[in-house]
């Protein structure tokens, strides 16, 4: 071994460790000035060059909205049979516009960092959680019009109903993040994810009760609503709906009972759990696929 | 006794897979015609070697050779399919001439999220903000996105970013490939400013020239495999990078023709 002249002595207090990160999600909590440097940027450049520029992120649910309402509601006559009907298909637009939007930009939010991931030893879940953050930025402003638009049609706040709120965004942030990262990760393998995901997308707005009532479902499918409750985006929804639809209607105490499912907090309770464990196997099939990320990027 | 170790390689193996066939119907002809599907490749096979704090190593080899890779596994980007990397402290530098950023992105916001991935704050970054952007000499491009920037601002800004962590590894590769020659020999000085702070170096380069004044160890790659560990004018002697070198009477205006003649 060569020994040098010129340099002097430094110790380094620091133990020896293997370079890169191995606490998966967890080592994104602990460089939380990254990800909001992540977080922000994201939110300045999705609208780079476009005039509209943030618009954009509630023209394209307001117009879901609008289709949705016309269709469902008037042309199928849904509007007379249920309640507050355009309140009930916006409760439910919101998260299943919040869980898709992470579930898109998630997915391809490894691919579209690829100059960083390549070169840079950043944690990767990094960019997935980004990615849920981003679209949890932009509900904030469609929860402001929702709350306007349920106000007017008489429902008042109460704390049951935002213990439910809470709940509906602790799901569908679970089970984004899970989405994401299991995506994010299979994206770099196989392009044809993308395309999968948007079959999935369609799935879910049509997989939660947001253009149709739960009513519905409990009337045609008797005895078997149990399947269908076990997809956690209707928890969230419902749950959702309960916080911020329920009140709008003209006989809420009875809306509570017979609209929604019984038991629906210890439903919610399921599903939250539902999401973590498919959050915990995401984080798993992350960390196996994450070893040749860098190198299947070009 | 304190551990002086700095940088630990035990037994690193990394593969890479080359695929030929990416469709269903490219991969199903394939296999009628009986080809093989993909292939592997061993970019870096089996090296071990130990770095001292403050030691300042020349990686050298042809390219291809898997000094990159080597490199990239150090830095924690790249994880070896077997062995054994460990590392002391903050690892800084820049990986195959470019820096991780993002080309949408200006010149400024690059500059902070680049320094926040090598570790720093947003106070430290803020501090020494106006020296990176001085150092770069990138001027009204700061507000730019860096996909307008030519390659050689590219890689100033990153090497600018780079050398204001407060690192204890230090990665150089290739960096002085792209910049003109003042701002070579800005950075050369800047790097023996740094070697002699105590920062261990890994410098890759193709200059025996450069990495005669750099270093003071020489690693030379050959197809994935170390295959010299020693003093810097023996490595070169292995390489034979030296045919030229013999008969310079200027140690400066070799090494400034070396560095002129990089890949």
């Amino acid at each position: 071994m060569a020994t040098e002249a010129a340099a002097p002595d430094r110790i380094v207090h620091a133990p020896l460790n293997p370079p890169w990160s191995q606490q998966g999600l967890l080592e994104v909590f602990r460089h939380r000035y990254i990800l909001t440097l992540l977080v922000r940027r994201e939110i300045s450049a999705r609208y780079q060059s476009s005039v509209l520029g943030l618009m954009w992120s509630y023209v394209n649910p307001l117009t879901q909205f609008f289709i949705y309402y016309f269709v469902m509601g008037i042309l199928f006559g849904r509007a007379n049979r249920v309640d507050a009907f355009a309140i009930h298909v916006f409760t439910g637009l919101i998260i299943v516009h919040f869980f898709t939007e992470t579930m898109n930009a998630g997915t391809r939010s490894i691919v579209r960092n690829k100059s960083l991931v390549q070169k840079m030893a950043v944690p990767r879940e990094m960019f997935p959680v980004a990615s849920m953050l981003v679209s949890l930025f932009h509900v904030g402003p469609q929860l402001v019009i929702l709350l306007l638009a349920t106000t007017l049609a008489g429902w008042r706040p109460d704390p049951i109903g935002m213990v439910y709120a809470v709940l509906a965004l602790l799901i569908s942030m679970t089970i984004g993040t899970a989405m994401a990262l299991l995506f994010s990760a299979a994206n770099v393998f196989l392009r044809d994810v993308g395309n999968a995901v948007s079959i999935l997308t369609n799935f879910v707005r049509f997989g939660v009760p947001m253009v149709y009532p739960f009513t519905l479902v409990a009337a045609r499918f008797r005895g078997h609503t149990n399947l269908y409750l076990l997809n956690p985006m209707v928890e969230a929804v419902l749950a959702f709906q309960r916080a911020f639809w329920v009140g709008a209607t003209s006989n809420p105490a009875r809306t509570a009972v017979v609209d929604m499912p019984p038991n629906l907090f210890w439903l919610c309770i399921r599903a939250l759990l539902i999401s973590l464990a498919i959050l915990v196997f995401a984080q798993s099939t992350f960390s196996r696929l994450e070893r040749r990320i860098p190198e299947r990027l070009l | 006794m304190t551990d002086k170790r700095s940088i630990v390689v035990r037994h690193v193996s990394k593969t890479f897979t080359l695929r030929y066939h990416r469709t269903i119907k490219q991969m199903s002809i394939a296999m009628l015609r009986q080809q093989e599907l993909s292939d592997s490749f061993l970019a870096v096979d089996d090296v071990s070697f130990t770095v001292r704090q403050g030691e300042s190593i020349g990686l050298m080899g042809l390219n291809g050779s898997g000094k990159s890779t080597l490199l990239k596994m150090i830095n924690g980007i790249m994880r070896p399919d077997s062995g054994k990397v460990l590392t002391r402290g903050r690892t800084a530098g820049l990986i195959a001439t470019g820096a991780g950023f993002h080309p949408q992105l200006t010149g400024r916001d690059n500059v902070y999220l680049n320094a926040a991935i090598l570790g720093m704050s947003e106070a430290e970054t803020r501090r020494k903000f106006d020296s990176i952007v001085e150092f770069a000499e990138i001027g009204k491009f700061l507000d730019s996105p860096v996909g307008h920037y030519s390659s050689g601002m590219f890689a100033r800004l990153g090497f600018a970013v780079a050398i204001h962590v407060d690192a204890d590894i230090f990665l150089s590769d290739e960096v002085l490939a792209v910049g003109d020659r003042p701002f070579k020999r800005k950075c050369l000085a800047k790097l023996q400013e740094i070697r002699e702070s105590g920062t261990t170096i890994f410098y890759v380069s193709h200059s025996a020239g450069s990495v005669r004044s750099m270093c003071d160890r020489v690693l030379v790659l050959e197809k994935g495999r170390l295959g010299f560990d020693g003093p810097v004018d023996e490595g070169i002697r292995y390489l034979h990078y030296d045919d030229d070198a013999e008969n310079a009477l200027d140690a400066e205006a070799e090494m400034d023709e070396e560095l002129g003649a990089d890949i």
